[in-house]
């Protein structure tokens, strides 16, 4: 499977990303530069952690306008895979491809630890490969995770089992502990903590390994 | 504006000084030659106070790149073409007057001097001291700012640049009430073959300014650190530089970018104190060359700043590199790409000066190697301080023994210097670039090095190691160095290097931080003196040469001179990944033993501060070569991997490295029942003494029978202290039995801080 990992002034996990889709899942992956117009060759786009164009004004409020991201959303119309990790989610929402926003954690403060993710629905390409139900052990890292949105927009991810992700313990205040939703095409998924964090043994887990097989998985059944 | 006496006095510059200025120039130096000495001559660029002193470190060995004091940062060999640059500095004062962006700019100048070598930074660190922070008085309520500030700004900048903070201590202790110490340091990894020097060679090849515009911020932010706070301090604001991690990010890429292409970079160094000033007349200095610039051409934030500001601003974020004549185009290809503008503002000359023009006038003239390398140097007179030999007399026995000591641990366990850190790590990005194999919280960092990292701009080739394991620590007692400076700097060194090896790692080579008073005053001076002898001389001890540092002196509140306190950084070397060993008890039913011997000293100790509101006595003794064979001992045992835990003993003594190894994995707490009643001795030395040289080991049955063989072969004290399980920490002393639920003392550890902070 074809990974592409965009990179922006100011990412800084798009590293991490290559290292665990390169050399941990050996999948063909290259960089896209953020003024680049095209995606070139891919199937899956990671919109990668960070803090793109230094986070001034709002957390991925600049990067959206990004030409590398009027590509990303072509991509995600056409029904091709994205993911966005931390500043990635943040992006998405920015960018309208998922819904809500991330504002300030409750606290007030970044934190960075390992939480637990209950895994809510395997119906996406994100998690098939996990179980419902499954805990999953992966890091937080971010001082604006907070998920927030209308009622009715939670009340509609809900029933249209979008939430993808729950925290077992809310570290940050996110309204009904929502660490990763989906659009509505199941195509396009954003998630606060960091899967390719925890994708060694020698990190501390290998928990994230879970969402990166379920999109290996669905490049099979597509 | 002309140059009086007045004006040479606030520039800091003694009579004499001034007269060796006149002789360098054969005339009167102006007012923009005046400011650039005075900060260039200022302690903090030119360790005209330290220099004596700091040559009787070892600095050199083998494996040694580049030494202490050749460059930016000092860098070691390790192995198959691969080194390591690291260094730590202070940023105490500004981190006084200006919390959140004095720590913040204390780590970007820090991580500026490691990417400057060529190396990209892989982790942060940071020491950090402060006065007390528990209580309702207003200076607790001061230190609590300080505090949070200073580790909301070195999150703000670690975390946005990318650029994991792994680890690092915190102590609270009244001497450093209104002047908190900040020492940030930078690790990273580079090629032999990719290291740049700060040197400017090659008449006619252009000097080219890269970065942030230079504005007023900072100004002589140098001179300003080479002075005692007063209460008129917050007036220096403006001496305090603003961070802009974005920038710098920016800066790390692309400076790296030009530096990998074959050809293009001369020599590099970055724009940190003393700003234009110090990196102009150095590389010139170390080039052999001169250099010229034109400040009509350097970028500024605002109109109408003078020769004077521009030279002596400490803006932040800014690099000078010095290119290869006609290469100049692909520069400023790579900076335009990362929406940088490289702008050349001077040239390579060969006749040895630094030549600073407006237009066509000169601003100033002086010869560069002279201003870089001619500080004058002083031989400071010491005086052993009386309250060292009052505070040596004091007798154990004056502290009336505690007739119930059940209460004692969960006080020392609460105690912020002891507590866990949390609070200040969980606020650090610990984990990006995907290496953290040991999180904060354990006797020392583990990274894991991704060598095929395509942003190390090498790939390793078939048969090369694709990975290296390092550990990394950082300690220092400012209590005992207070005491007895010279024990106290042996400890530090002795106590980094135990933390290493309780690691698994083999120590290889330490960065220091010397935080002082006023080094004027004997006393001071003297602790200064012996501290240094100390550190040395356990440098030597653990072959473990220094490779750089940093000089802080001045670091006086109002009140008194804080407790001397030399920050030793160090780096070891793991092996194997199989060697990493973590401090927390892994499992029930394991054999829990002291190596080394039980000892009873309280001089110093925590407990006597916490507990009986002492500051006296005589530290602990430490004995480098026994340390030596312990060290030698334990990393033969990791080795042989019959060792499940390892936990170095510190503040708070035997008690606490216990509690410590039951709860300091929250997945994994396991208690323990162990005895101590066999020691005769006060229970309270035997449970919160610190003696030095000791480790608390947890090991299966069968492999505590084989350390304990081994240990009674090599001569070392060890003894069997119990065994590993249950919920509670269970401890029988000659005077009954302690008995605590391992979650209580977790959540007394684990929350204490989050409690003073969050209340």
């Amino acid at each position: 499977m074809k990974f592409a990992i965009i990179q922006f002034p100011g990412s800084n996990c798009d590293q991490d990303c290559y290292h665990a889709l390169a050399n941990v899942f050996g999948q063909p992956t290259h960089y896209v530069w953020h003024k680049e117009t095209s995606l070139g060759d891919v199937d899956c786009v990671v919109v990668p952690g960070g803090f793109s164009y230094g986070d001034y004004l709002r957390t991925g409020a600049i990067a959206r306008f990004s030409p590398a991201m009027k590509a990303v959303a072509d991509h995600a119309k056409a029904g091709g895979l994205v993911i966005g990790i931390c500043n990635g989610f943040q992006i998405l929402c920015e960018a309208h491809l998922l819904p809500g926003a991330l504002i300030r954690n409750r606290s007030l403060k970044f934190i960075c630890e390992h939480v637990e993710l209950r895994v809510e629905t395997t119906d996406s390409p994100f998690t098939n490969a996990c179980k419902k139900g499954q805990v999953l052990r992966i890091p937080i890292a971010h001082g604006e995770g907070c998920y927030f949105a209308e009622p009715e927009v939670i009340e509609q991810l809900k029933r249209e089992d979008r939430v993808l992700v729950r925290y077992v313990n809310n570290p940050n205040g996110s309204v009904d502990n929502i660490a990763g939703i989906c659009n509505e095409g199941r195509n396009v998924f954003g998630m606060m903590p960091h899967p390719e964090r925890a994708s060694e043994k020698i990190l501390g887990s290998e928990d994230g390994k879970c969402i990166f097989k379920s999109i290996l998985r669905s490049a099979v059944t597509v | 504006m002309n140059i009086t006496p007045e004006v040479i006095a606030k520039h800091g510059i003694t009579p004499d000084e001034y007269e060796r200025i006149k002789q360098i120039l054969g005339r009167e130096p102006n007012i923009t030659e005046l400011g650039i000495f005075s900060v260039m001559w200022s302690e903090h660029c030119s360790y005209k106070n330290s220099k004596p002193e700091l040559k009787k470190f070892p600095r050199e060995a083998d494996f040694i790149l580049v030494k202490a004091g050749e460059e930016n940062a000092g860098i070691v060999d390790v192995g198959d073409g691969w080194a390591i640059a690291f260094k730590i500095e202070s940023h105490n004062h500004p981190s006084a007057v200006e919390p959140f962006q004095g720590a913040a700019t204390g780590m970007g100048g820090i991580i500026r001097d490691i990417f400057t070598m060529g190396s990209r930074p892989l982790m942060g660190f940071d020491s950090l001291r402060f006065g007390p922070i528990e209580g309702d008085s207003a200076q607790a309520a001061t230190n609590r700012r300080l505090f949070a500030g200073v580790v909301a700004g070195i999150a703000h900048y670690g975390n946005c640049i990318g650029i994991p903070t792994v680890g690092g201590e915190v102590y609270f202790d009244e001497s450093y009430n209104g002047n908190p110490l900040v020492n940030a340091l930078c690790l990273g990894i580079i090629r032999h073959d990719q290291i740049k020097r700060g040197c400017a060679k090659g008449v006619g090849n252009p000097v080219i300014y890269v970065g942030s515009a230079t504005g007023k911020d900072g100004l002589a932010g140098a001179a300003f650190a080479s002075r005692e706070l007063t209460e008129e301090s917050h007036e220096d604001r403006p001496a305090v530089q603003v961070g802009d991690p974005f920038m710098e990010k920016l800066l790390l890429e692309a400076c790296l970018e030009v530096m990998r292409k074959n050809g293009l970079v001369v020599g590099i160094q970055d724009m940190g104190a003393a700003g234009l000033t110090c990196s102009t007349c150095e590389t010139a200095s170390r080039g052999g060359s001169g250099n010229e610039i034109d400040l009509n051409l350097v970028p500024k934030r605002e109109t109408g700043m003078t020769p004077y500001e521009i030279m002596l601003s400490e803006s932040q974020e800014r690099m000078l590199l010095i290119a290869n004549k006609g290469r100049e185009k692909e520069v400023e290809e790579i900076f335009r790409k990362w929406d940088l503008h490289g702008v050349t503002i001077g040239k390579v000359t060969n006749d040895g000066m630094m030549r600073i023009k407006v237009g066509k006038e000169i601003a100033a003239e002086i010869p560069a190697a002279k201003l870089a390398d001619d500080a004058p140097v002083y031989h400071r007179s010491v005086e052993q301080p009386e309250w060292e030999i009052r505070n040596s007399k004091f007798e154990t026995r004056s502290v009336r023994e505690p007739r119930n000591c059940q209460t004692i641990l969960p006080k020392l366990l609460a105690s912020p210097t002891i507590a866990s850190k949390n609070w200040v790590y969980r606020q650090y990005d610990h984990m990006v670039q995907d290496g953290t194999a040991v999180v904060p919280g354990s006797d020392a960092a583990v990274i894991r090095i991704n060598l095929k990292r395509p942003d190390f701009g090498y790939t390793p080739k078939k048969g090369e190691p694709t990975e290296k394991y390092i550990a990394f620590t950082t300690d220092c007692n400012g209590a005992y160095c207070y005491l007895d400076p010279y024990e106290g700097g042996k400890t530090a060194v002795a106590e980094a290097a135990r933390n290493l090896v309780c690691s698994g790692a083999r120590p290889l080579a330490v960065t220091d931080c010397l935080n002082f008073g006023n080094p004027m005053d004997p006393h001071i001076f003297w602790q200064f003196r012996r501290c240094v002898d100390g550190l040395s001389e356990g440098c030597r001890a653990f072959g473990t040469p220094v490779t750089g540092g940093n000089v802080s002196f001045y670091n006086e509140s109002p009140v008194a001179a804080i407790d001397p306190t030399p920050t030793v950084g160090m780096l070891g070397l793991i092996d194997d990944p199989k060697h990493i060993t973590t401090q927390w008890f892994k499992e029930s039913g394991h054999v829990i033993l002291l190596l080394g011997d039980i000892g009873d000293e309280l001089g110093g100790s925590e407990y006597l501060k916490r507990i009986h509101g002492l500051k006296t006595g005589k530290p602990p003794r430490m004995d480098l070569a026994v340390a030596k064979r312990t060290h030698d001992f334990v990393l033969e045992i990791i080795k042989k991997r019959w060792v499940a835990s390892a936990h170095d003993c510190s503040e708070g003594g035997l008690a606490v490295a216990l509690a410590e190894s039951c709860v300091s994995n929250g997945d994994c707490m396991v208690g323990a029942r162990v005895n101590v009643s066999q020691f005769k001795q006060r229970v309270d030395a035997t449970l919160f003494g610190e003696s030095q040289n000791r480790i608390v080991i947890s090991a299966t049955k069968t492999n505590a029978d084989k350390i304990m063989k081994a240990a009674a072969k090599t001569g070392l004290p060890v003894t069997k202290l119990g065994a590993t399980g249950g919920r509670t920490l269970k401890i029988n002393t000659a005077k009954g039995e302690l008995s605590y639920e391992v979650a209580k003392l977790r959540d007394l550890w684990w929350n204490a801080i989050t409690r003073i902070m969050e209340r």
